[in-house]
Formats: structure tokens, sequence, C-alpha cells
């Protein structure tokens, strides 16, 4: 760590700083004065002491200004009956047991956990083969990475309008594939499943390259003699791949699942443009609302603002839960890892 | 929640950038290459239909079977989707927005990154944690204030509600740290100090010349995140008042201006083809840039 010299009260004071546009050339430090000016330190003091603080300052005052306080002020209203522009009414924990009786909520709820799973799965085990197959030496590798990549620079109002089209029941051109293949077409918006499977897919279209090449990235820095002492045991291509390129990669992947998973939990453009008309109820029958999209309706169309704030805590209490428990899974499973590497281990040396 | 984030640094690599070719020397066969090239195919083609579908006629684009092949009307679904929606006025505002989010994330990511990497003071630590931990909350928690807040000011379907909340970004500060910690000696700030260089000078003469590769790439992602931003600019902006790309594009989605898809698709055009011309150009670059900040969390 840098430890930065320091004017110490009795000591030498280390030269002042040089007061910018004193005619200095722009790279060549400027001519040390020799006489010591108490102020002169003193500043010098306090532009060691104060600038760090000065730098950080930005992004503390911004995220106290518009993450903090909105966040605990959330907290507040979601104690309360409130309207936009409306006073307040405590209301204690009345907005939060009424989500516990409304099958709206739970309904959100466990929409926005099927449509994470189906849309984080899928994506992440798509995005590892396509991370391995990148691994390989390759012609065109250039070209494959920003392909996978396009989806990535696609906004999700882009991407969900274009999909809502291939998706369409009536003329999409899935349901005209589907038809070419022999299957009957698929009511993709009205039906639960499939509109489900349909915002997942765009989700996954969005995402998978953008995964595949952090997980390559990850790949890369996985020592080569690792695989080399692998082949030597007659580990096959797959076998390496399982036991050496996932266990390496583990940190990079249990990242990913965070990531994705903080993602999945806060989805709503896509359910909403992918609705039209109905999106902001998550279709005709709820049939994809999500908790975002609940909590809009619940703030923005009925304007109970109390109640769009619970949803939103609860939002994050979930998301602390999910961490809390993704925490304990991965610890465990180092644990078992090291105590079987230390079974082996001993078994070596018996 | 932070502590899982903080033990991927064992699989670090040295440097952000992928190599060329990987560490492993096997040659890819030619079912990697059918496979890649399936996963290339179904990444394009929704943008080609994209684009083939703005380029016909509102009739013939929900007629089944869907048209596959361009046809003649791109430029008069161009000229409709810019007149008389608006989507010139849309593309304009998401230049303005994302321009002053990049510029101001990057100024202020570097100063807090160097300060957080090179600079000691009491409770860096601890803050350092506090930054990582904010990036985990959902925006759902801050919009019903924020816009309590901003209807008190008078600032919905103002620019500045949408770009005031975004001035800095947790991911940038801790995307600037990690580099700065490997790419910038101590013994260079120090030969600084020593020389009796103050703050400002530091940064201006030694921090920011290092930095500037990661400035840049951080610059890219934070274009392309503020471009593409959707929650809280549908709520600020109205489609029909001050908004960006995709606050017009959901109100194109809704059939605010028309119900006719080649137009409502030729918004969507509009809004992806700026980013994807950024893309094809500095694509390497930006492939570095996600990877660099991913791998080192």
């Amino acid at each position: 760590m840098a430890t930065s010299v320091r004017a110490t009260g009795g000591g030498s004071a280390p030269p002042a700083a040089q007061a910018p546009g004193s005619g200095a050339g722009p790279d060549s430090p400027g001519p040390r004065p020799s006489g010591r000016s108490g102020w002169r330190s003193t500043l010098y003091r306090l532009d060691l002491k104060a600038v760090p603080y000065v730098f950080i300052a930005p992004f503390f005052l911004t995220f106290a200004a518009f993450g903090l306080f909105p966040l605990i002020y959330t907290g507040w209203l979601s104690l309360h009956r409130v309207e936009l522009g409306g006073s307040a009414q405590w209301k204690g924990t009345e907005n939060y047991s009424s989500l516990a009786t409304s099958e709206f909520f739970w309904n959100a709820l466990a929409n926005t956990f099927t449509i994470g799973v189906i849309s984080t799965v899928p994506q992440l085990l798509m995005a590892l083969g396509l991370a391995h197959l990148l691994n390989y030496k390759l012609r065109g590798r250039g070209f494959f990475r920003v392909a996978i990549l396009a989806p990535y620079a696609t906004s999700i109002a882009a991407a969900t309008l274009v999909f809502a089209q291939l998706f369409n029941t009536d003329y999409g051109l899935i349901n005209t594939v589907l038809g070419w293949a022999g299957f009957d077409p698929i009511a993709w918006e009205s039906s639960k499943w499939p509109a489900q499977i349909a915002i997942s897919t765009i989700v996954t279209w969005r995402w998978t390259g953008y995964n595949a090449l952090i997980y390559l990235a990850a790949m890369q820095a996985v020592p080569q003699d690792l695989y080399e002492a692998a082949a030597l045991d007659g580990a096959t291509r797959w076998r390496q791949f399982l036991s050496v390129t996932i266990p390496s990669i583990r940190p990079t992947i249990l990242f990913t699942i965070i990531v994705s998973t903080i993602g999945a939990s806060q989805l709503f453009g896509e359910p909403m443009l992918f609705g039209g008309s109905v999106g902001i109820s998550g279709g005709s029958g709820n049939q994809f609302q999500t908790l975002s999209l609940l909590m809009y309706e619940k703030g923005w169309v009925t304007g109970a603002l109390g109640q769009a704030s619970a949803i939103a805590w609860v939002m994050l209490l979930l998301l602390l839960l999910i961490g809390g428990l993704q925490t304990l899974v991965s610890r465990s499973n180092r644990n078992r890892n090291r105590n079987r590497a230390g079974r082996i281990r001993t078994k070596a040396g018996s | 929640m932070t502590r899982t984030l903080d033990t991927t640094t064992s699989t670090a690599p040295r440097t952000g950038r992928l190599r060329p070719s990987a560490g492993r020397q096997h040659h890819a066969g030619p079912l990697t290459y059918v496979l890649l090239g399936l996963a290339a195919l179904m990444s394009l083609f929704p943008l080609y239909w994209n684009l083939v579908a703005a380029s016909h006629s509102g009739e013939r684009v929900v007629e089944a079977p869907a048209p596959l092949l361009p046809g003649p009307r791109l430029f008069d679904n161009l000229s409709f989707a810019w007149n008389q929606v608006d989507m010139g006025e849309a593309l304009v505002n998401t230049t303005i927005v994302a321009g002053l989010v990049t510029l101001s994330t990057v100024l202020f990511s570097t100063l807090a990154g160097f300060a957080f990497a090179r600079l000691p003071f009491k409770g860096r630590g601890a803050m350092l944690a506090l930054v990582v931990a904010t990036m985990t909350i959902p925006p759902q928690l801050s919009v019903i204030p924020l816009y309590q807040i901003i209807t008190d000011l008078g600032w919905v379907d103002q620019l500045q509600a949408v770009v005031l909340p975004s001035l800095v970004a947790a991911f940038g500060v801790f995307f600037m740290r990690q580099f700065l910690i490997e790419a910038l000696p101590a013994e260079l700030v120090e030969a600084a100090r020593i020389d009796g260089a103050h703050s400002l000078r530091i940064i201006w003469h030694v921090v920011f010349p290092v930095a500037r590769p990661a400035m840049a790439v951080l610059g890219m992602l934070v274009f392309v995140q503020a471009w593409n931003d959707f929650f809280w600019p549908f709520i600020a902006l109205t489609p029909d008042g001050n908004p960006t790309l995709q606050v017009a594009l959901a109100g194109l989605g809704a059939g605010n201006h028309t119900v006719d898809q080649a137009v409502v698709l030729t918004g969507a055009l509009i809004s992806t083809v700026p980013l994807l011309l950024v893309f094809a150009v500095l694509g390497k670059h930006i492939v570095g840039g996600i990877t660099a900040g991913a791998v080192k969390n």
C-alpha cells in the first residue's frame, strides 16, 4: 500500500505544493522552494488529509441523494397510506400484511421467480458452452465475439418490440417456422407458459453473449499446466472441462449468477412491452406480471404509493435472502471441496 | 454478498484484455465452427429482421408468412418515424443524456477509483465495501421518492431528471479502482509528491495518463448503459413530452402515434443502429472492457 510522505509536526515538512500556472512546464516538476513557510505546509497537510474525501465525495453525495435517502424514504412510505401529492397516514405494517393476502402479489412473485429461472439457467449454461467453444484456436475469432455481443448493444425496448413481432400468434415468424415443422400455432401472448418462455427468450438473447465473454476471460486465466496434468492423467476433453475448467472459474460463475439474479428480479421493460396494451398488468390474466410491473401498477396506475413502496422493500428483502442463500451454498461447496482435496492428499501421503 | 464478489480476485487475469489466442492450443474442429456459426446467426437474425420489417409497409409486416428479404419502403418509414413520431428529437435527447452521464461518470469514477486505489484515508475499506454493496440495490427502491421529488421540482419531462441520478456509478468507481491498483505504481504517486506536486497536479499529470485506456473502456460501457436505460427514464419522461429513444419506443409500442408495425420497428432500428455502429468500430475494446470489469470483480 502506498504510504505517502506525511508532514510531521516537528519534522521537516515536505516541500510545498507548487501553485498551478506558476510557469513550470507541464511535465517538469516545479523548482523546490528552499524556505519553509507555515501556511504552505498546512496547505500540504490539508491536501493529503482532505483530498481523498473530496475525490470520493461525488459518488457518496450522489448515492446519498438518489440512492440512500429514497431507499429509507421508500421504507417510511411503505408504512403509510399515501397518494402522490397527498398527505401520509400512518398504517404500520398494514401494507405488508395486505400484500401477504393479495393473490396479485403472490402471482407476481411466482412469475418473477419462474421467468427468472427459465431465463437465467439456460442463458448461463449456453454462455458456458459458447465460452468453451470460443476458447479453441479459431479463425474469425473477432467476428464471433462481436456477433454474440451485438444483442447486448440492443436496448430492452428495441429487442422486445422486434421479438413481439416474431412471436406474434397470427403472423409471427416463429409460429410460421413451427408450422413448417408440422406444429400448431402457439398462442405466445395469451397463454401463461408460452408468454413466460417468450419473455425469457428476449432476456436470454440479450445476455448470453455478454456472459459468454465473461466466462471466456476467466477460462483464459486458467493455468495451462492444469490441463497438461489432467491430460497426462488420461482425462478426456470433456473430463478436463468438468474437472479443471469449471472449478477454476467457479468464482466467475458465482458472480454471473448473482448479477443475473439481480437482473431477473427487476424484470420490467420486457414483459411490459411484450404485453402491448395490457403490458402493465402483465397480460390479460396477469400471466406474466412481475413484481416490478405490479409495483409500477400500484404506484402509477392505482396511485397507492404506500403499497408500491412495500412491494419495493419486499424486493430488496428477497434479494438479500437470495444473496444469503447463495453465499451459504458457495461456502458449503468450497468446504466440501477442501475436505475432498484434503482426503485425497492424505491418501497420497499414506 | 460483497464477500462473495471479492473472492473472484483469485482468478483475475493480469490484464483485462482477452488474449488473441487462448491458453489452450487445441484447434477448433468443424463442429465448433458450426455451433459458433449458429450462435452468431441467432444473435444477428433478430437485428437483420428488424431491418427487413422496417423496409416494408405496415400491412406487409403483419401478413403471414412474415417477410424475410428487405423491401422498398425503408426510406419512407424512416422519414415518417423521423418527422411524425419525433424519433429525431428523441435521438438528440438520448445523445445529450448518454453523453453527459458518460463524461461525469468517467471523471468522478476515476477520481474516486484513484482515491480508493492509492490514497490512504480513514475508513477506506469500509467505504469501498459500501460502494460494492450499493451495486445490488434495485432501482425500484428509489423511484417512488425520486418521482415525488421531480414532481415537486417541476422536472417531470426534463432531461436533468434522468441525468442527475446517474452522475456517477458504483460499478465505475470499482472498475477504475481495480484498474489503477494494477496499473498505477505507488512509487509514481510518491515520486510526484516528493517533487512537491499537489493532488490536482498528480491527477492531471500522473493519474489521467495512466488511466486513459480504462477511462475509454468505462466510457463505452457507461454510454451503452445510459443509451439503453429504460426503467427510470420511462417513469420520469413521457413519450409525448421530452423522451429519450427508449421512452419514445415504449410509446410507439403502446400505439401512441401509430399502430403501423413497420413504423414501430423503424423506431427500434433508429434506436439500435447508432450503438451497433459504435460496436462495429470499437467492438474489440468493448469486449475487452466487459471482461475486465467482470472477471476482476
